[in-house]
C-alpha cells in the first residue's frame, strides 16, 4: 500500500494547521529539543575549536622536538614530587656529551632561563626572560633573526657579551633607533646587540617575543651555574623520534653512571605528552556535557510525545471522520508523524540558529575558532528525524488504530 | 443486487455476558432503492448501520456489497470500500471544524488519490448540487445547521458511492430545515442514488419507499410502501 501524493500533502496541511492553531504549545514543546540541540552542537563546536587552537599553539613547541629535563613536565601527585625533587641538575657537561655522541639528532641545544630587568638608556623593561642557548636554537624553535644575525659558535666559545633581542624588546626599548650595534643592559652587565628575532606571537597567553637570547656559556658566567639546563634535540628524521628518545635516555644514563635497574633521574619529554593531557581533560568534559545535552533531548522528546498524545485525544473525532471517509491506518499514522517531525524540526532549526549565534559570539570573545561545521548541522537533521519519529511513533500509532465507530462517538 | 445480508449476527461481550445486538438478519437491497431503517433504541439499528457502512464486520454471516464480500475484510480494505461505496451523512454532521466546505467535501477524494484540480472541480459540483455554490469557502461554524448538513450530503455524494447512508440526518435540525434536507434526499433518489436512512421518526421514514423495522436484533417487519 502506497501513500499517494494527495494524502501526503494533506498530512503536511494538517500538521501546519495544527501547529498554527497551537502556536504557544508548539513553541513550549520545542524548547526541550532546542536546548538539547544548542548544548550538543555548541559543545561539539567549542571542543573542536579548542582542539584546533590548542594543537596549533602546542605545535609552536615543535612536534618532533625531544626535551631532556631535570623534572617531568607534569607532576601528578605529591608522592611523585617527593620522588623526583632530589634529582641532580642537568649541566653543560651533559649537554656537551649528548651533542658529541647523539647520532640521531640533527640539532642539540641547551636552554637555561632567568628573568632580569633590561635597560637601554633611561628606559627599562622588568622581568624579561633571558635565555642561554646555542645557535641550534634557531632550528629547534623554527625562528630566525629578522634583522642582523644570531651569535655564532666562536662568540659562544669565547664568551662574548652578545645577544639577540626579541621583537617586543626591540619594539619597546628601541622605538626610534636601530637596535643592532647598540648595547643593552641585562641586570648589571652590558651586551652588544647582534640581531632582532622575527615576531613569533603568543603561546596561549605567553609572549614569545619578550625575551633576550645570549650564549649559554655567557649566561653561566653572568648569572651562575646553579640553574639546571634543559636539553632540546630534533631528530634527523621525524620517523626516528622514538629512537632518538631511546638514544638520549641511554646517553643520559651513561653520563650519569646509572646501573641496570636504577631509575632515570631525568625526564625525556615531548609535545605529544601535553596533547595527551589535554585530550584526557577534554574527554571527560565531552562525556559530561554530551550527557547533559542528551538528557535535554530526551526530555524534549518526551515533551513531544506528551503533546502528541494530547493532540491525538483532542482530535479523536476528526480521526474518526477521516477514517469513515476512507483514510487508511498508514495515512493517519503519517499525518501525526509529520506533525511530530514538524515540532522537532522547529526545535532543531531554532537550536541550530542559536548555536550559530553563540558560536560566533564565542569566536569573537575568545581566541578559540568555534564554527558550527556541516556535519554538526547534519547531526541536527539526524536528531530531528530520530526524535520526531521515535517519540511521535507511539501517539501516531495509537491514532491510526482508533476504532472509527468509537472515535466518531467521542465527545 | 446491491446489498445482500445473509444471516448476519453481531455479538458483543460485556464481561461474561454476551449481547446479541443482531441475531440473524437477512436483507436484500436493490440499486436505487430508498429505504428507512426504524426501531426503538436497543433494537440493533445502530449496529446494523455500522455494518452496512463497513465501519464494522459481523460476528457471523455474510455481507455482499456491490458483489464484494466485505464481511471478512481488514481495516484498511474496509477503509477503501467505505471510500468507494459509502457516502455517510451523520446526525451531528461530523464536518472538520477548521476546514472550509470545499475542503470538507474534497476529503473522500483526497483518500482515493484524485488529483487536486479534479478534486476541486468535483467538490464544487457536489456543493452546487446541494445549493451551496456561494458557501464554498465558509467554515462549518459560519454556516447554519441546515447548511452544514448540506455540506455533509455533498461530501457523501462527491465520490459517487453505491449507497448513501444517513443516520438520523434531521435529528439536529428544526422541522423546516429537516424537510429541506429530506427534499434533497428525494432529489438524489430521483437521480438514481441508493439511499438508506436510519431514523426513529415516522414522518421521516415516510419519505422512503420501504421501511424495515427492527426489534431485538431481528427484522420485525419489512414493508414496501
Amino acid at each position: 500500500m502506497i501513500i499517494s501524493l494527495s494524502e501526503l500533502s494533506e498530512g503536511f496541511r494538517i500538521a501546519l494547521h495544527a501547529l498554527k492553531t497551537n502556536r504557544l504549545r508548539t513553541i513550549l514543546t520545542t524548547l526541550g529539543i532546542l536546548i538539547g540541540v544548542v548544548v550538543i552542537t555548541v559543545i561539539i563546536s567549542v571542543i573542536q575549536g579548542m582542539n584546533t587552537y590548542v594543537s596549533g599553539e602546542l605545535s609552536a613547541i615543535g612536534t618532533d622536538n625531544v626535551f631532556v629535563t631535570q623534572y617531568p613536565w607534569m607532576i601528578n601527585s605529591w608522592e611523585e614530587w617527593l620522588r623526583v625533587r632530589g634529582r641532580p641538575k642537568i649541566d653543560s657537561k651533559h649537554f656537551e656529551f649528548i651533542q658529541e655522541y647523539a647520532t640521531l639528532a640533527e640539532v642539540v641545544a641547551p636552554e637555561v632561563a632567568t628573568r632580569r630587568t633590561v635597560k637601554y638608556r633611561n628606559e627599562d623593561l622588568t622581568r624579561v626572560i633571558i635565555y642561554g642557548t646555542t645557535p641550534g636554537y634557531m632550528v629547534l624553535s623554527d625562528a630566525m633573526p629578522e634583522f642582523g644575525r644570531f651569535f655564532n659558535d666562536s662568540e659562544m666559545q669565547h664568551r662574548r657579551n652578545v645577544c639577540v633581542i626579541g621583537w617586543e624588546i626591540a619594539d619597546k626599548l628601541y622605538k626610534d633607533v636601530d637596535p643592532i650595534g647598540k648595547r643593552i643592559k641585562i641586570g648589571s652587565q652590558s651586551f652588544f646587540i647582534l640581531g632582532v628575532m622575527e615576531e613569533r606571537g603568543q603561546l596561549f597567553d605567553f609572549s614569545m617575543d619578550n625575551n633576550v637570547l645570549i650564549p649559554y656559556t655567557v649566561f653561566q658566567k653572568a648569572f651562575g651555574k646553579h640553574r639546571s639546563l634543559e636539553i632540546q634535540a630534533k631528530a634527523v628524521n621525524p620517523e626516528l623520534v622514538e629512537e632518538l628518545k631511546d638514544e638520549l635516555e641511554e646517553l643520559m644514563r651513561r653520563t650519569r653512571g646509572l646501573k641496570v635497574g636504577q631509575e632515570n633521574d631525568f625526564n625525556i619529554n615531548q609535545q605529544s605528552q601535553l596533547m595527551d593531557v589535554y585530550n584526557n581533560l577534554t574527554k571527560v568534559l565531552w562525556i559530561v556535557l554530551i550527557g547533559i545535552g542528551s538528557i535535554a533531548l530526551l526530555v524534549g522528546g518526551i515533551g513531544i510525545m506528551n503533546i502528541m498524545l494530547v493532540s491525538v485525544t483532542e482530535r479523536t473525532r476528526e480521526i474518526g471522520i477521516r477514517k469513515a471517509l476512507g483514510a487508511k491506518r498508514k495515512v493517519i499514522l503519517l499525518q501525526f508523524l509529520v506533525e511530530s517531525m514538524f515540532i522537532s524540526s522547529i526545535g532543531v532549526i531554532l537550536g541550530l540558529l542559536i548555536s550559530i549565534g553563540l558560536a560566533t559570539a564565542i569566536k569573537q570573545a575568545s581566541p578559540i575558532p568555534v564554527d558550527i561545521s556541516g556535519w554538526v548541522a547534519l547531526l541536527g537533521v539526524g536528531f530531528t528525524v530520530t526524535i520526531g519519529l521515535f517519540f511521535g511513533l507511539y501517539p501516531a500509532s495509537k491514532a491510526s488504530k482508533l476504532d472509527p465507530i468509537e472515535a466518531l462517538r467521542y465527545e | 443486487m446491491m446489498i445482500e445480508l445473509k444471516n448476519i449476527v453481531k455479538e458483543y461481550h460485556l464481561g461474561l455476558e454476551t449481547v446479541h445486538a443482531l441475531a440473524g438478519i437477512d436483507l436484500n437491497l436493490d440499486k436505487n432503492e430508498y429505504v428507512a431503517i426504524m426501531g426503538p433504541s436497543g433494537s440493533g439499528k445502530s449496529t446494523l448501520m455500522n455494518l452496512l457502512g463497513c465501519l464494522d464486520t459481523p460476528s457471523e454471516g455474510e455481507y455482499h456489497l456491490n458483489s464484494q464480500n466485505v464481511s471478512e475484510m481488514s481495516d484498511d480494505e474496509l477503509a477503501e470500500i467505505r471510500n468507494r461505496e459509502i457516502g455517510f451523512v451523520f446526525q451531528n454532521f461530523n464536518l472538520l471544524p477548521r476546514a472550509s466546505s470545499l475542503h470538507n467535501v474534497e476529503l473522500p477524494l483526497i483518500y482515493n488519490g484524485t488529483p487536486a484540480s479534479k478534486r476541486k472541480e468535483l467538490a464544487e459540483e457536489a456543493l452546487t448540487k446541494v445549493g451551496l455554490s456561494d458557501r464554498m469557502h465558509h467554515r462549518p461554524n459560519e454556516l447554519s445547521g441546515g447548511q452544514r448538513q448540506r455540506v455533509a450530503v455533498a461530501r457523501a455524494l462527491v465520490n459517487n458511492p453505491a449507497i448513501i447512508l444517513a443516520d438520523e440526518p434531521t435529528g439536529n435540525l428544526d422541522t423546516r430545515t429537516g424537510d429541506e434536507i429530506m427534499d434533497l434526499f428525494e432529489d438524489l433518489h430521483d437521480n438514481g442514488n441508493t439511499i438508506i436512512i436510519v431514523t426513529h421518526e415516522e414522518y421521516i421514514a415516510e419519505h422512503s419507499d420501504r421501511i424495515i423495522r427492527l426489534r431485538d436484533g431481528r427484522v420485525e417487519r419489512d414493508e414496501a410502501r
